[in-house]
C-alpha cells in the first residue's frame, strides 16, 4: 500500500533504506531502514554507542553514508550537506543549545534565516514574529538575550525555530536531558500536539522509556549499529524496550542497603556565597550528612549545585556560614580534606578532577605522591606510584593502553573510574560527589552506583549532586531538592514522591 | 597664569580630550569589532604604529593628507589580514600572536619610516568650531578635527550595524558561540578574519591622526601605548562602540591634564599628571576585575574570558 508522503498541513514523511556507515573498520551503522510515518512522532532508542547519533547524522547529510538510501515526502533524496536536509524541511535540534546567548530570541530567531536582508526592519521582522508567534501553541519572551531564559525556554525555543524556519520533520536529540520532568512534559506534549495537528513530523532520540511511553506512537531500537527492534509504541512494555536495548548484556545489580546512619560527619550551617552571575546568593541554611547514608540533592542544573560543589571543595569563598567536618572547622584544603579522609568527585572529572594532558598514574596519584607513611617525602618515588596506580587500575576495571599514557585519551567512562580509583583508596569518611554518571552507558552507570553504594555500606557519608533524579532515587537515604540556591525540600526516601520532587525542582510551589 | 584664572583647566582638558582621544577611539573601535567576532587582537598597537608612518609617507609623497588617511587604513587592514590568517590556523594563540605583530609592526615602522623623520607633510585640515568665542583658549579647545568627527560617527554606525544589520548580527553571533555560528551555515574563521582586517583599518587610521593631526609629524616615540590602553578601553566600554566613544573622551582628557596644568604654570609634580591615562587604565582593569564571576557583555567566544 502507497501512504502519501506527506500530510495536509505539510509534515513529511522519511525513510531511511539499508543506510549503513563505516568509519575505517569500524561498523557504526549496520543496515538499518526505519520509516517515519507523517505526522507521527517516532522515538529512536539505544544505548550510548548504539548509532543513534550516526543515523540523524546521516539523514541531516553531516555523513554521507556509506551506502544505503533515504526517502523523503516518498521520493528518493540525496542529501550530501546539512544545507540540503534543510532546503528538503529537515530540522534538527541539537542536545545542546545552539542559540546564540547574548541575543534576543527574535534576533536568534531572525538571523538564523537564509533570506535575512541586509539591514533588518524590526518593525516588520517583529510584527511577522508576533503573527507566526500567534500560530503557535506555546510562547517564549521574544525581547530578553536567551541567557536570561530558562532551559524550558530554551528548549521550546530551539523548537519554535525550526518551525519558523519551515521545517517539517524535525529530529530532537534527547531533547530533555536539561528539563525538568514538568518542563519536559510541557514541551514534549506542545511537540506531540503539533504532529497531532499534522504541522511535523519527529524523530526523537532518547533513553527514557517514560517519555517513549507517554509521546511517541512508533519506536525503533538500535544496539551496536543495528536495528535490533521496534514496532507501535503500545505494543510494546518498558521490559520489552530495555530487553531490546540492552541484548544480553548483564546490568550489575542495585547494591543492597546495608547498616544504620550513624554520627554526623559533614554539618553546614548558615551558609552563604554569591553566585556565579554574582548578583544572587546560595544560602544553605543547615545540612548535615551523617555516617552510612547519602544525601542526595536533586535539581536543575543552574539552581546553586556547582556553587554549591565550589564552596565544598574550597574553590568559592564564603561570605558566611561554616562547614564542619566530624566536628571540627573544615577549610577544604589539601591537608584538612586528607585529616578528615574527605573525598571529592566533581562533575566532569577530567576537568575538574584531573591533569588531563598527565599520565593516568600520575593521576591516580594525586592524593598520596607525597606521602611516605605518615610523613610526607621530598623525593617521589616512580616506583611506587606505578605499583599503587596498576593495582587500582585492575581494581577497578579502568580500560588504558598503559599507566603512562595521558588521562585526556581515556573514555568517559573509564577517566571516572579512574577518579574514583583514586579518591575511593584508603580511608574514606566523607564523599562529596556531582553528577557521577553524566555521558557513561549503561554498564559503568551501573557499577560506579555500586561502588558508591559500596561506599556508604562501609560507613562513609555521601553527599550526592545529581541532575538524574532516577540516580537520586535509586541511592539516595534522604532527598533534598535545590531550587535558586536553597535547599526548597527535604524528604526520607522512604516517602518521596517523584512528581512533587519535580515541582520543587521547578519552583513551582 | 592669564586672565581666565583655572578656569583654563577644564577647557584645556576639554580641549585635550577631543585631540588626544581620536587615535583612542579609533583603536578601540577597530578593537570593539574584532572582539566582538571573538578574537582579541593585541597587535593594534603595532597596527597603529605602521598607520602612522605609512600615513605620513603617502601624505608626503603625494601632497594629500586624505590619500595618507587611506594609505593608513590598507596599510592597517593588511596587518589585520595577517593576523586573522595565522590566527585561522589550529591550536594559534590569538594573543600570542597579537604581541608579536605588535613587534613586527612598530620594528617595520621604525625601519621604513627613517627616510620620513625629517621631511614635513601636511596637516590634516579642522574644523574652528570655537568661532563664536573670542577666548584664544577656548578657540583652540574646539578647532576638532574631522577625523574625531569621523570616528563619533563611526561609533554609532558601529553601534547601529551591531543591532540591525545583517553583517552585525552575523558578526555577534560568531563571537558569541562557534557551534551556533557553524550550525547557521556561518564559517568563523572566515567572518573573524575579516572583522580583523577592518579592525586593523580603524587602528591604521588612528595612526594616521597622530602623525598627521596631533602631534603631527612623524618619529618613532609617537605612540605612547594608546593601541594597547585601547584594549583595556574596550573592555571599560564592555564591547559597545557608543560607550568606546565616552571612554575614549575620558582617557583623552586624563592625558590632556598633564599638559594643561603645565599649561597654567603649575610646574610642580606635573609629570606625575602625564602618568594619569596609565593610572586610568590599571584603575579601570582593577574596577571592571572580579575574581568569582565572569564579566558580563564579554563575547563568549573571546580567548581572555573563557
Amino acid at each position: 500500500m502507497t501512504v502519501a508522503g506527506h500530510t495536509e498541513k505539510g509534515a513529511i514523511g522519511v525513510e531511511t533504506l539499508h543506510m549503513t556507515m563505516r568509519f575505517g573498520a569500524f561498523t557504526a551503522l549496520d543496515d538499518v531502514s526505519i520509516r517515519i510515518e507523517p505526522g507521527t512522532f517516532h522515538a529512536l532508542l539505544g544505548e550510548n554507542g548504539a548509532g543513534k547519533s550516526t543515523l540523524v547524522k546521516c539523514m541531516m547529510g553531516f555523513y554521507a553514508a556509506t551506502s544505503g538510501e533515504m526517502l523523503v515526502d516518498g521520493r528518493e533524496a540525496l542529501v550530501p550537506d546539512p544545507k540540503a536536509a534543510h532546503a528538503m524541511g529537515l530540522g534538527m535540534v541539537y542536545q545542546h543549545f545552539t542559540l546564540v546567548p547574548s541575543l534576543t530570541a527574535a534576533e536568534n530567531l531572525v538571523i538564523s534565516r537564509t533570506d535575512v536582508p541586509n539591514v533588518i526592519d524590526w518593525g516588520k521582522e517583529r510584527t511577522e514574529l508576533a503573527a507566526f508567534m500567534a500560530r503557535m501553541p506555546f510562547q517564549v519572551p521574544m525581547d530578553q538575550p536567551v541567557r536570561a531564559l530558562a532551559a524550558g525556554e530554551k528548549q521550546k525555543l530551539e523548537i519554535l525555530k525550526q518551525l519558523y524556519l519551515g521545517r517539517r520533520f524535525l529530529i530532537l536529540d534527547e531533547p530533555t536531558s536539561v528539563l525538568t520532568p514538568d518542563e519536559a512534559d510541557e514541551v514534549l506534549g506542545h511537540v506531540r500536539q503539533l504532529c497531532e495537528a499534522g504541522e511535523i513530523s519527529v524523530l526523537m532520540i532518547t533513553h527514557k522509556f517514560r517519555e517513549v511511553t507517554a509521546y511517541a506512537d512508533d519506536v525503533s531500537v538500535l544496539r551496536r549499529g543495528k536495528l535490533v527492534g521496534g514496532g507501535k509504541v503500545s505494543e510494546l512494555s518498558h521490559s520489552d524496550m530495555a530487553a531490546l536495548m540492552m541484548g544480553d548484556a548483564k546490568l550489575a545489580d542495585p547494591a543492597p542497603r546495608t547498616g544504620i546512619p550513624g554520627a554526623p560527619i559533614l554539618e553546614l550551617s548558615g551558609l552563604k556565597a554569591s553566585d556565579r552571575s554574582g548578583l544572587k546568593d546560595i544560602v544553605i541554611d543547615k545540612l548535615d550528612v551523617r555516617g552510612g547514608e547519602i544525601v542526595g540533592i536533586a535539581g536543575i542544573s543552574g539552581n546553586g549545585q556547582m556553587e554549591m560543589m565550589e564552596i565544598l571543595t574550597g574553590q568559592r569563598p564564603l561570605s558566611a556560614g561554616e562547614i564542619r567536618v566530624k566536628d571540627a572547622p573544615f577549610g577544604a584544603t589539601r591537608s584538612d580534606a586528607r585529616l578528615s579522609c574527605v573525598r571529592y568527585l566533581p562533575e566532569e572529572p577530567l576537568q575538574n578532577a584531573c591533569a588531563p594532558r598527565m599520565s593516568v598514574a600520575e593521576n591516580i596519584s594525586f592524593r598520596t605522591f607525597d606521602l611516605n607513611g605518615k610523613g610526607t617525602r621530598f623525593w617521589l618515588s616512580g616506583r611506587e606510584m606505578q605499583g599503587r596506580a596498576s593495582d587500582l587500575v585492575a581494581a577497578f576495571k579502568v580500560k588504558t593502553t598503559s599507566l603512562d599514557s595521558p588521562i585526556q585519551a581515556l573514555s568517559g567512562g573509564n577517566v571516572q573510574r579512574a577518579v574514583l580509583a583514586r579518591e575511593l583508596s584508603g580511608d574514606v569518611d566523607l564523599l562529596i560527589i556531582s553528577n557521577p554518571c553524566f555521558g557513561l552507558d549503561f554498564s559503568a552507570v551501573a557499577e560506579i552506583r555500586a561502588r558508591i553504594m559500596a561506599a556508604r555500606n562501609g560507613g562513609a557519608a555521601v553527599l550526592l549532586m545529581s541532575e538524574d533524579l532516577d540516580e537520586i532515587m535509586e541511592l539516595a537515604d534522604r532527598v533534598m531538592v535545590m531550587s535558586e540556591g536553597k535547599i526548597a525540600y527535604e524528604t526520607p526516601i522512604s516517602e518521596a514522591d517523584i512528581t512533587q520532587i519535580g515541582q520543587f525542582m521547578g519552583g513551582h510551589v | 597664569m592669564n586672565e581666565l584664572g583655572l578656569w583654563a583647566i577644564p577647557i584645556a582638558v576639554l580641549g585635550g580630550a577631543i585631540r588626544v582621544s581620536t587615535p583612542f577611539l579609533f583603536v578601540s573601535l577597530g578593537e570593539v569589532l574584532t572582539e566582538r567576532s571573538g578574537r582579541i587582537n593585541l597587535g593594534l598597537e603595532g597596527t597603529l604604529v605602521i598607520g602612522a608612518m605609512v600615513g605620513y609617507a603617502v601624505a608626503y609623497l603625494s601632497g594629500s593628507p586624505w590619500l595618507g588617511v587611506l594609505a593608513a587604513a590598507a596599510a592597517g587592514s593588511a596587518f589585520g589580514l595577517i593576523h586573522g590568517l595565522i590566527c585561522s590556523l589550529p591550536r594559534v594563540n590569538d594573543i600570542a600572536i597579537g604581541i608579536a605583530m605588535m613587534i613586527l609592526g612598530t620594528g617595520l615602522a621604525f625601519y621604513f619610516g627613517k627616510p620620513f623623520v625629517q621631511p614635513v607633510a601636511p596637516d590634516l585640515p579642522s574644523i574652528p568650531l570655537g568661532w563664536w568665542s573670542s577666548i584664544p583658549q577656548v578657540e583652540a579647545a574646539l578647532n576638532v578635527n574631522v577625523l574625531f568627527l569621523i570616528g563619533a560617527a563611526a561609533a554609532f554606525a558601529l553601534w547601529w550595524m551591531f543591532k540591525t544589520t545583517r553583517i552585525g548580527l552575523v558578526i555577534r553571533v560568531v563571537g558569541d558561540s562557534t557551534d551556533a555560528a557553524r550550525a547557521m551555515g556561518l564559517r568563523p574563521a572566515v567572518v573573524r578574519t575579516l572583522a580583523t582586517m577592518a579592525g586593523g583599518a580603524f587602528a591604521g587610521v588612528g595612526g594616521a591622526y597622530l602623525s598627521l593631526f596631533y602631534p603631527g609629524s612623524w618619529n618613532e616615540g609617537i605612540s605612547s601605548g594608546q593601541g594597547l590602553m585601547a584594549v583595556a578601553l574596550v573592555i571599560f566600554a564592555r564591547w559597545n562602540p557608543v560607550a568606546c566613544f565616552g571612554a575614549a573622551l575620558l582617557f583623552g582628557g586624563a592625558g590632556a591634564l598633564g599638559p594643561s596644568l603645565q599649561s597654567v604654570g603649575i610646574s610642580q609634580g606635573y609629570h606625575l599628571f602625564f602618568t594619569a591615562p596609565y593610572v586610568l587604565t590599571l584603575g579601570v582593569l582593577i574596577a571592571t576585575s572580579s575574581t568569582t564571576r565572569a564579566m558580563t557583555g564579554a563575547p563568549g567566544e573571546l580567548s581572555i574570558t573563557k
